[in-house]
């Protein structure tokens, strides 16, 4: 199988997915109105109780929100992919003389779109809850290409669920159960250093804290947010999760 | 002998008129044995038929055929290539339709199929057109550019056979192609498959109803715990059940034994006490070399036996399958399930 025809394949099975986008309100909504929700509540909600080294809240909070809603986006994917194998789509493209990877790569490079459009939402209203960038436009710029990659990363995670699962239910399971909270047991919503022996370690080891953190610095900067390793190890991480993830993905498709 | 000598009669290249062979096919997955030893071959052009219940193992059979299951042990190949080592080759040679219509509801039947043919790397026009030509053909021209959820069940199908049929595949496998339909969706859909027939393409059609197996196959062969248990065309698995079956009602029904008498030359045995219905009906085997249903008028007649009814009953494939499997068709399936 070429390259090209590799690729010609994918971009084949991306249109797919875009085109669907469109005729799927529902789905729209539940990845632009959830994230939104989500901002409300911790901002109004839990905002006041919550002290941080920022100025307000939604300075703190809107990196670590922005990084669980992009992770968690892909979560579609694993739903989308288990249908595909109940109705018998996922037989049909193997049964084609197309690439094997075309069917999720085809996927992963639709999330980036979805991504982009729910990073769109998401920033828009931050900035009407009182988020403002403080860093220098080359940094908010590579902080975003950090989040499209982050997303593309976890559409990969998705991907393999969807394909494991085999139904929308299981994938429902393990994305609530496993992926959920491990974004909460992370520096995302309230500082690590309030959370009790244990969780602590846990939460500043966790990559969501490190992806966070490095979105804090590049978004905002100034003494709160210092420049340290976590950019550089944020894409180490995301390198690191798209390579296992497509890998496990592709050989799970050759034997469903 | 020479390497090369050695080769060429390993590589079993099989005559260009097969267009399915399997040989000594298993597949197990875990403990179960889905295959035990499957062997089938389709002359090409022709119609083979999986009879079976749900759970015999036609399905893990078709998955294997396309490509979509690595076998345990054994040889296939389609169009003349092997499922293992030709799998990439052998999938532009195929078309697949499924028992759930695997098409995409969130786009149209045009998109569908256009999608389809560039998977099959026809180049965006090529596919566009075929795609344009698939839906005149398959009567969906109207429904092209809806969303294909708004579809009745009949028009999925036929959207789904379509897409198996963009790029004229010479072998064509059928999984359950009617099951869920309504009966006019499903002559409609057996049409079509004939269409396809009459055009050359070999067919190899899984189904679990023997009306659609009579109708539509060549040659069936019966599978039941992942074995083939019969094989053969629908009249050589009927015969196997026995010939012909007399039913005779007799005008008066006091005369039962004098048409038993003036029967008895045509029959292999003298009948025992079941053959008289409580219908009043006399139902008996005739000897295939009797001379049918004339030959017993003639006999009755002469022995002055009056006539209510007479009717010559040729045995179903549900007979068949009855006898070959020791329980009819819809209990095996309905066993199957519950399992």
């Amino acid at each position: 199988m070429s390259l090209a025809t590799t690729l010609s394949d994918t971009l084949v099975l991306a249109g797919r997915q875009l085109r669907r986008i469109p005729r799927q309100p529902d789905l729209l909504m539940g990845y632009t109105v959830q994230p939104v929700m989500f901002v409300l509540l911790f901002r109004y909600v839990f905002g006041g109780a919550i002290q941080t080294p920022f100025e307000n809240y939604a300075q703190f909070l809107m990196p670590g929100i922005i990084v669980q809603s992009i992770a968690f986006g892909g979560f579609v994917t694993a739903l989308a992919i288990a249908d595909d194998m109940k109705k018998g789509l996922i037989d049909r493209f193997r049964s084609l003389p197309m690439s094997r990877i075309a069917v999720l790569a085809g996927r992963s490079f639709a999330d980036l779109v979805l991504n982009a459009l729910q990073l769109v939402v998401l920033i828009g209203v931050g900035l009407l809850v009182g988020f403002s960038f403080g860093a220098s436009v080359g940094n908010v710029l590579l902080g975003i290409v950090l989040l499209l990659a982050l997303g593309f990363a976890f559409s990969w995670v998705f991907v393999l669920i969807g394909l494991t699962a085999g139904s929308a239910e299981t994938s429902n399971a393990i994305g609530f159960t496993v992926i959920f909270p491990l974004t909460f047991a992370s520096g995302a919503f309230v500082p690590p250093e309030t959370m009790p022996d244990g969780l602590r370690q846990f939460a500043e080891a966790n990559p969501f804290t490190t992806w966070v953190d490095a979105i804090r610095h590049l978004f905002i900067g100034g003494p709160a947010a210092p420049a340290n390793s976590d950019v550089w190890v944020s894409f180490v991480w995301i390198v690191a999760i798209t390579v296992v993830m497509a890998w496990l993905a592709l050989r799970r498709y050759q034997r469903v | 002998m020479t390497r090369a000598g050695a080769a060429c009669r390993l590589a079993r290249v099989p005559p260009s008129d097969t267009a399915i062979e399997v040989r000594g096919l298993v597949k197990s997955f875990g403990d179960v044995q889905a295959l035990s030893g499957v062997d089938l071959s389709a002359p090409a052009g022709s119609v083979l038929g999986l009879l079976g219940p749900n759970g015999a193992g036609k399905t893990t059979a078709v998955r294997i055929m396309t490509t979509l299951l690595e076998p345990d042990a054994g040889e296939v190949r389609v169009a003349g290539l092997d499922v293992r080592t030709q799998a990439q080759a052998l999938r532009s040679r195929i078309g697949l339709a499924g028992q759930y219509a695997a098409v995409d509801e969130y786009l149209t039947g045009a998109e569908n199929l256009r999608m389809v043919g560039q998977l099959y790397h026809l180049s965006k026009r090529e596919a566009a057109a075929r795609a344009t030509e698939l839906l005149e053909e398959f009567s969906l021209t109207d429904a092209g550019d809806r969303v294909s959820s708004t579809y009745s069940g009949g028009m999925r199908r036929r959207l789904d056979l379509a897409a198996a049929l963009v790029v004229r595949p010479p072998v064509l496998f059928l999984d359950e192609p009617t099951t869920g339909l309504d009966p006019r969706s499903r002559i409609a859909l057996w049409e079509t498959i004939e269409e396809r027939v009459a055009d050359g393409t070999t067919v190899l059609l899984t189904t679990q109803y023997l009306d659609e197996a009579d109708r539509l196959a060549d040659r069936i062969a019966v599978i039941d715990h992942g074995r083939v248990i019969a094989e053969g065309t629908a009249d050589e698995l009927k015969a196997k059940v026995g010939g012909e079956r007399l039913e005779l009602r007799p005008a008066d029904p006091g005369q039962v034994a004098a048409a038993i008498d003036a029967l008895a030359p045509l029959l292999d045995a003298r009948p025992d006490g079941d053959a008289l219905g409580s219908d009043g009906v006399l139902r008996v085997p005739l000897r295939a070399d009797a001379g049918g249903v004339a030959e017993a008028v003639r006999r009755l007649d002469a022995a002055h036996v009056g006539i209510g009814e007479i009717a010559v009953a040729r045995p179903t494939l549900d007979d068949a399958f009855l006898t070959l499997t020791g329980r009819p068709a819809e209990e095996a399936a309905a066993e199957e399930e519950q399992a």
